[in-house]
């Protein structure tokens, strides 16, 4: 193993097969949410508790709609990927690890498609 | 590298010896702050999916959300969100080999600390 360089280390892309993929995805996605949670977290928290015509008013705009969409997809993303991590490192017994990491997967992406169906609901005229 | 060097190297201290520094705490907090988001995130796609069941089951998970126990996880999830914000943007310039250094990451540290809570503050403001 010694004879091997830094690079082909990488390009040889670990037991993972995805060399530095996940660390790339994290990068990525937390530059968008840091763009994201400003345009999202003002909108949504003035409306938590409001009744429910104003929030199917607000959330009718296609704008507002939009963000709160992408804004649910990139946040679960980047948890998915956040919560993989935590798992890897805290969950060392081979079975609940596997439970864990599908769970991860499953409720993550059970969280997006929630998130997106009722939003696009409501904009579409729930 | 994995594979480089493992010699008989010691190990790092144990987690119940070493002394919290702001360093090592804020660390922690960044996973305590992502991994406890999750239950915030998860209200705010139940509540979402609410609003598009109805207005009783909305005004059901409404009242949940905004109940004592709801609204503290809400704030909670509110501090947590800028801290981890301000803290990734803390990673992003370490990723680069920036601020590194020990007094710079020490005050990067403090400065996260208080854009969060001034954020949370200000968030707050704007929206009640």
């Amino acid at each position: 193993m010694q004879f091997l360089t830094d690079r082909k280390r990488t390009t040889g892309l670990g037991s993972a097969k995805d060399g530095t993929e996940h660390l790339w995805q994290t990068k990525v996605t937390s530059v968008a949410l840091v763009i994201l949670t400003p345009l999202f977290i003002f909108m949504f928290g003035a409306h938590l508790g409001k009744d429910h015509g104003t929030v199917l008013a607000v959330y009718g705009n296609p704008m507002i709609a939009l963000i709160a969409i992408v804004m649910i997809l990139v946040t679960f993303y980047h948890l998915k990927l956040g919560l993989q991590l935590v798992i890897e490192d805290y969950i060392s017994n081979h079975l609940w690890r596997t439970v864990a990491m599908l769970g991860n997967i499953f409720l993550c992406y059970a969280a997006m498609a929630a998130g997106t169906f009722a939003i696009a609901k409501i904009a579409f005229g729930a | 590298m994995a594979d480089v060097n493992r010699g008989n190297r010691p190990l790092s201290p144990h987690l119940t010896i070493y002394r919290p520094q702001i360093t090592s705490v804020l660390s922690i907090l960044m996973r305590i702050t992502g991994v406890g988001m999750t239950l915030g995130s998860l209200l705010a796609v139940w509540w979402f999916l609410a609003a598009a069941s109805g207005p009783e089951y909305y005004d059901y998970v409404n009242g949940i959300v905004t109940s004592w126990l709801g609204g503290l996880i809400m704030l909670a999830s509110l501090w947590a969100l800028w801290y981890h914000v301000c803290n990734g943007l803390r990673y992003l310039f370490w990723f680069e080999a920036k601020h590194l250094d020990v007094d710079k990451v020490t005050r990067s540290g403090q400065a996260v600390v208080a854009a969060s809570v001034i954020l949370t503050l200000l968030t707050l403001i704007i929206i009640l």
